[in-house]
């Protein structure tokens, strides 16, 4: 009997774990500070939250095609840079479509070596991170890129600018995430890409075009990529060569922690918002506590790990690994 | 569940004949080298038209020089290798190079240690490893221990280490410069610097480690098939504690020879310092399935990113085009060693 309570418990824990962590830490945040639960600290929240949760949206298609994407910060600071650089140059009209056209450029490249090519992910995407990051200095030569009219261009508004109260940058991560999600879990694309997560062999053999899949996944990734450079454009009128850095590895752990895991197949963009969430509001409470950003990194070791370890304890059915 | 890149082959693999399985070895191994007699020539030949200073590149103390500069990431490399050989990862490295050079620094000026005088240096060098074995040995237990894979236990910790320097100094630099290290760290013998022996000394056992011991052995036949690993009777959670403890001790040790002679740290120092390591293990021919690769070509590979560095410096191009050279050539690297792997094996992918 207790072993049969033990094993729902875990269970549940395993299969809702990610959701029940996030609404004991809301409480918990919410009792040791009410400030935390009011609707503008809430919205600061997402919002500030948003760029990476962009991002993190079009990393949740990669990683469940089975495959990892750690050239995106890297591609952010191309992506931001080249947009302000060319607002004044060529006017935001144009800038802005110019800049996805490269970014989605640098997305077809990497889907190509890995889809076509299938050339390791991880390695790929290493070498994209460096190389992207050069490619970056040489259009900045190295300088920091700032508007010049900061006042009287329109361009600020998908980062400042707001719509009956709610700031752009939420609507766009949320209207993201609701098309991406139906794009994931409606359409035959999505399936396709659980398919050629899940098991590429078998999905090769069942007639699915792998290397198209894997290459649209770059794409997805590069174009959500594209809107979160423009987020931080927008926001800052202004940037450094290296905004988007060590944002990958942060992007990942926002996705593995909404549960998608690494050897493809599984994950939601529903959990990786949750996933997203989750990391905004610990940073957000533990401030509000008084304590310095660092401890956010620490709090964030252990809920990653006790995360994926619960996940992959309930599916072999014990605690510890079975190796010697 | 234990592969580290989710692109792993799932159709069984055929083995290569010893002979075959010999010859690549020696291609791959030699490429390497190969490589850098290749970027020694081609600098020194650019230099003589493109060369703002009118020294050559193929200058003996410039080498000398270039030696001591790759070792930091170098040692963390070396160490990297084992562990990727063994079929892990470890993305903490920087932090806990960070950590352990805190440790180092902060460690001198505690009261107890001042009063000791010098004799203090080997007790905070001792403090600082043993700092950089507990942090490889909470990396190996998680791995053992939950059956989670490397990539995200160690991407976890990477974020938990650095939180960790943070917590310890806030924001300031930490610094101690002490007389007697720093001319232990520039002190040169037959012309090596320090840090240049260190850098050799930790190949050399690394490689004494992975090609003469038993350890060494059965690291190598876990990385190629953990299950038969298992079934071979190997104690595969051990063989990986023992790989991440020697990795922390690795970026203990490089933190011990670099922040000897600069005496202060920043607590964002080491950061993607876990990625140039991948790249020069990568560029030796290291396979990221693990159960392949040798611990002398990622001596090579360090050398030729360092080459690559001060060759584009030497021949007046910008710090920005040796990122997008080096990502290019990572690419490159992977292309051709498929390209060249790709006649003995069925489907291979990495």
């Amino acid at each position: 009997m207790a072993d049969m309570t033990r094993e729902r418990i875990g269970g549940l824990l395993a299969r809702q774990g990610i959701l029940i962590a996030f609404v004991a830490f809301m409480i918990v945040f919410a009792l040791a500070n009410p400030r935390f639960i009011a609707v503008d600290n809430i919205l600061g929240v997402v919002r500030s939250t948003a760029i990476l949760g962009v991002i993190a949206l079009g990393v949740t298609f990669v990683v469940i095609g089975g495959n990892l994407d750690l050239s995106v910060g890297s591609m952010m600071s191309f992506s931001t840079i080249v947009v302000l650089d060319l607002h004044d140059k060529i006017g935001p009209a144009l800038a802005i479509p110019a800049m996805f056209a490269l970014t989605l450029g640098l997305g077809a490249f990497i889907g190509f070596l890995v889809g076509y090519l299938k050339l390791n992910s991880l390695i790929v995407t290493l070498g994209m991170l460096s190389a992207i990051h050069g490619l970056t200095l040489t259009w900045s030569g190295g300088k920091n890129m700032d508007i010049a009219d900061k006042e009287g261009t329109w361009f600020s508004v998908f980062g400042q600018g707001s719509v009956l109260g709610l700031p752009v940058p939420i609507l766009i991560f949320a209207l993201l995430a609701v098309v991406l999600s139906l794009l994931l879990s409606r359409t035959p694309f999505g399936r396709k890409v659980y398919a050629v997560g899940g098991n590429g062999t078998a999905a090769v053999f069942s007639g699915i075009p792998r290397a198209r899949v894997v290459f649209l996944t770059y794409l997805v990734s590069s174009g959500c990529v594209a809107v979160a450079g423009l987020l931080q454009a927008s926001r800052s009128l202004g940037s450094q060569n290296t905004v988007g850095q060590g944002l990958e590895l942060e992007v990942l752990a926002a996705v593995i922690l909404g549960g998608a895991s690494l050897l493809g197949g599984s994950g939601t963009v529903f959990k990786t918002v949750i996933g997203v969430l989750i990391l905004g509001f610990i940073q957000n409470g533990l401030l509000l506590m008084g304590l310095a950003f660092y401890v956010q990194y620490v709090v964030t070791w252990v809920i990653i790990v006790l995360a994926v370890w619960l996940d992959v304890a309930a599916k072999r059915g014990r605690l510890l690994s079975p190796i010697a | 569940m234990t592969d580290v890149t989710p692109d792993k082959i799932v159709s069984p693999v055929k083995e290569d004949t010893p002979v075959a399985l010999q010859r690549r070895k020696l291609i791959a191994q030699g490429a390497i080298w190969a490589f850098i007699v290749v970027e020694l020539i081609f600098f020194s030949v650019a230099g003589e038209y493109l060369s703002v200073s009118d020294k050559a590149f193929m200058d003996f103390e410039n080498m000398l020089l270039l030696l001591k500069q790759s070792a930091p990431i170098g040692i963390i490399a070396l160490g990297m290798t084992i562990i990727m050989i063994n079929g892990n990862i470890d993305l903490s490295v920087g932090a806990t190079y960070a950590l352990a050079a805190i440790v180092l620094l902060d460690s001198m000026t505690w009261p107890w240690m001042q009063a000791l005088g010098d004799s203090a240096i080997p007790l905070a060098w001792g403090l600082a490893l043993l700092t950089g074995m507990a942090l490889g040995a909470i990396n190996g237990l998680l791995v053992w221990k939950t059956g989670v894979d490397a990539f995200i236990v160690t991407l976890g910790s990477m974020l938990g280490f650095r939180g960790l320097v943070f917590m310890y100094n806030g924001e300031q630099p930490t610094s101690h410069l002490n007389w007697t290290l720093v001319d232990f760290a520039e002190a040169r013998f037959l012309g090596l610097h320090t840090a240049t022996w260190f850098l050799l000394g930790v190949a050399l056992l690394l490689w004494l480690l992975m090609t003469r011991t038993v350890h060494g052995r059965n690291a190598y036949a876990i990385g190629n098939n953990r299950e038969a690993a298992v079934n071979a009777g190997i104690r595969v959670g051990p063989h990986m504690m023992i790989n991440f403890m020697i990795i922390g001790f690795l970026a203990a040790l490089s933190a011990v020879v670099f922040y000897s002679e600069s005496g202060s740290v920043n607590p964002n120092d080491g950061m993607l310092f876990e990625l140039w390591a991948i790249t020069a293990v990568v560029l030796g021919g290291t396979k990221l399935t693990g159960g392949y690769g040798s611990v002398v070509a990622t001596l090579g590979g360090v050398i030729a990113i360092q080459l690559l560095r001060k060759g584009l410096g030497h021949i007046g191009a910008d710090t920005q085009t040796v990122n997008l050279v080096i990502g290019l050539i990572l690419i490159a690297v992977l292309f051709l060693d498929r390209q060249l792997n790709r006649k003995g094996k069925q489907e291979l992918r990495t």
